[in-house]
């Protein structure tokens, strides 16, 4: 510190905790409403816990998620958990690939290749709705996990980031695995596959979080709730008829939706920081 | 690197996944939006007639576009400047401290997780009209507050929630930021007399001006493609379409609307957008790594 202002600290502290307790405010909320039974919110919305707790979250889990959707919860984490791992290893397993034959081999069309992939880092799938939606259409893809997954797996931001890392390797490594004989496939798994395994992992959070909090797109493609995720089913629990919100198992469902992910954010936040500050360079 | 695997078919194989992906689920689908982008289709879709620039024309003459494209910015702009203010001010503070650094960093990222889809829920919840906190408040100190009727107000919504979930990245890369200033600048400054506040404006903003502009660049995309969910789950484009941004019409009008034509040729201006705005982000990096 170059100065001591005792004041200024406190005053840097006040703020701090002041910004955490607003930040954290909605998910309060949501917290003691997820224990409320339904009619508790018929005045306004309750600020201290209620008795239904275990109640309403064994409902919601095991039972049906309320209002209108008919389907446990703990269905939807499952559909939730298989789309967002489907993205995520999708994404590194193809990306890495590719990234490692842009770097470590030379062949007609490489730059070509190349940016015909980073074009796909440019259009968000919120931008090309419409025609996504045909073409799935046309695949038969409606209602299944690939039709979840595939089409996410196409983004160019973990080719970058792997292009990046292997590009920093030294190309003695090559030479040496070539004097020793290993191929390029010996080579990719033996060596590459464990210099990279931080990057991996910090890929792995972002794209997780990427995956999981998909939205728009499984909402458009699954009309059968045996598909439905998570996020998406909130938007089934909101739009009841006559606007009776269940306020109580709406809050479950949201909190259980952002469970996964934020323990990852928390648990790895390490490798998250460094993903998403690799991923942004 | 200057040694490489001799190999002439296997790179092709490597890179033939991703860009069967690439093809399949963005060249076709691009492909597509380009074609119905100068034809108009029926009502029922069975027939489409050749328009030519139709479509764009329309578009380009109709006051609700225009409108939309004034809610884009309003959003953009104030959930990319209420972001970036807020993020900056919590990681001055935060690399004031200490001790609790970290506590306060986890305390504060774990929002970046939040779907915005969840992130609109959340605020829908504490400003509901009838039953919300924090709109009860408002309603006794006089505000009264109903989203779901006055434009303005939902605006207000949609930039909180939108906000809420943007502060915890730039909170990080400030903080990344600050801590990257070399101590003795501040030090030979806080000897020259300079208070911490001029030293903050003195010093420390300009230093962090390539942070400041790198994130103004990310939360504009981040506002304009990535708060989709927000607007679905509290005002859905409403009341009267003030909180109707470029993307969400696209959807509105593609999938609600039908209309295949306008929105594949509004597809295609996002698309420009978006080419303009890359171009705009890769340039400023190129500069960056010369300084």
């Amino acid at each position: 510190m170059i100065e001591n202002r005792p004041w200024l600290k406190l005053f840097s502290h006040f703020i701090l905790i002041a910004g955490v307790l607003i930040v954290a405010l909605p998910v309060w909320v949501a917290l003691v409403g997820s224990t409320q039974s339904a009619s508790s919110f018929a005045d306004s919305v309750p600020l201290w816990f209620g008795d239904q707790g275990v109640q309403n979250w064994s409902h919601v889990l095991f039972h049906a998620a309320g209002s209108t959707l008919q389907i446990p919860v703990w269905h939807l984490l499952l559909n939730s958990m298989i789309m967002a791992l489907g993205i995520t290893f999708g994404k590194i397993a193809i990306s890495m690939i590719s990234a490692y034959a842009i770097v470590f081999f030379r062949f007609p069309f490489r730059s070509l290749i190349f940016w015909v992939i980073f074009i796909t880092l440019m259009l968000p799938v919120e931008v090309r709705i419409v025609p996504t939606y045909q073409v799935i259409a046309n695949l038969n893809m409606l209602n299944s996990y690939s039709g979840l997954i595939l089409p996410m797996i196409a983004s160019a931001t973990a080719t970058f980031l792997f292009r990046q890392c292997f590009m920093s390797m030294p190309g003695e490594l090559v030479e040496a695995a070539r004097i020793d004989g290993a191929g390029p496939i010996r080579f990719f798994f033996d060596i590459l596959l464990p210099m990279s395994r931080t990057n991996i992992a910090a890929m792995f959070v972002i794209m997780f979080i990427y995956g999981w909090n998909q939205y728009l797109w499984p909402l458009i493609i699954t009309t059968d709730d045996t598909y439905y995720t998570l996020v998406m089913s909130i938007k089934n629990m909101l739009s009841v008829p006559d606007g009776d919100i269940e306020w109580n198992n709406v809050m479950v469902t949201t909190l259980l939706a952002m469970i996964p992910p934020v323990a990852v954010v928390v648990g790895m936040q390490k490798l998250f920081v460094k993903g998403l500050v690799d991923a942004e360079k | 690197m200057s040694v490489y695997f001799p190999q002439k078919k296997l790179p092709y194989l490597l890179v033939l996944p991703q860009l069967i992906i690439t093809a399949i689920f963005f060249l076709w689908p691009a492909g597509q939006a380009f074609k119905q982008a100068f034809y108009r289709e029926d009502a029922f879709g069975l027939s489409q007639t050749f328009i030519g620039f139709g479509n764009f024309i329309d578009l380009f003459q109709d006051p609700l576009y225009y409108k939309s494209m004034g809610v884009t910015m309003v959003f953009s702009f104030s959930v990319a400047f209420f972001g970036i203010a807020i993020a900056l001010w919590l990681a001055v503070m935060a690399d004031r401290v200490i001790r609790g650094k970290m506590v306060y960093q986890t305390l504060l990222v774990w929002p970046y997780a939040v779907a915005p889809a969840l992130a609109g829920v959340l605020w829908w919840i504490l400003f509901d009209p009838n039953i919300g906190p924090i709109a009860l408040f408002l309603d006794r100190i006089g505000i009264h507050w109903n989203h779901f009727l006055n434009g303005d107000q939902a605006m207000i919504l949609v930039v909180i929630a939108a906000t809420w979930k943007q502060i915890s990245y730039n909170f990080l890369f400030f903080l990344a930021g600050l801590q990257a200033i070399p101590r003795s600048l501040i030090e030979a400054a806080a000897i020259d007399g300079a208070s911490p506040f001029k030293r903050f404006w003195d010093i420390v903003f300009p230093l962090l001006s390539p942070t400041t502009f790198f994130l103004l660049v990310v939360n504009l995309v981040y506002a304009f493609f990535d708060t989709f969910g927000v607007i679905d789950t509290t005002t859905q484009g409403g009341p009267d379409g003030s909180t109707n941004t470029l993307v969400y019409k696209v959807f509105k009008d593609g999938f609600i609307g039908l209309d295949s034509g306008g929105s594949a040729a509004q597809s295609i201006v996002l698309m420009a957008i978006v080419g303009l705005m890359t171009v705009v982000q890769f340039r400023f990096i190129e500069r960056k790594v010369q300084y």
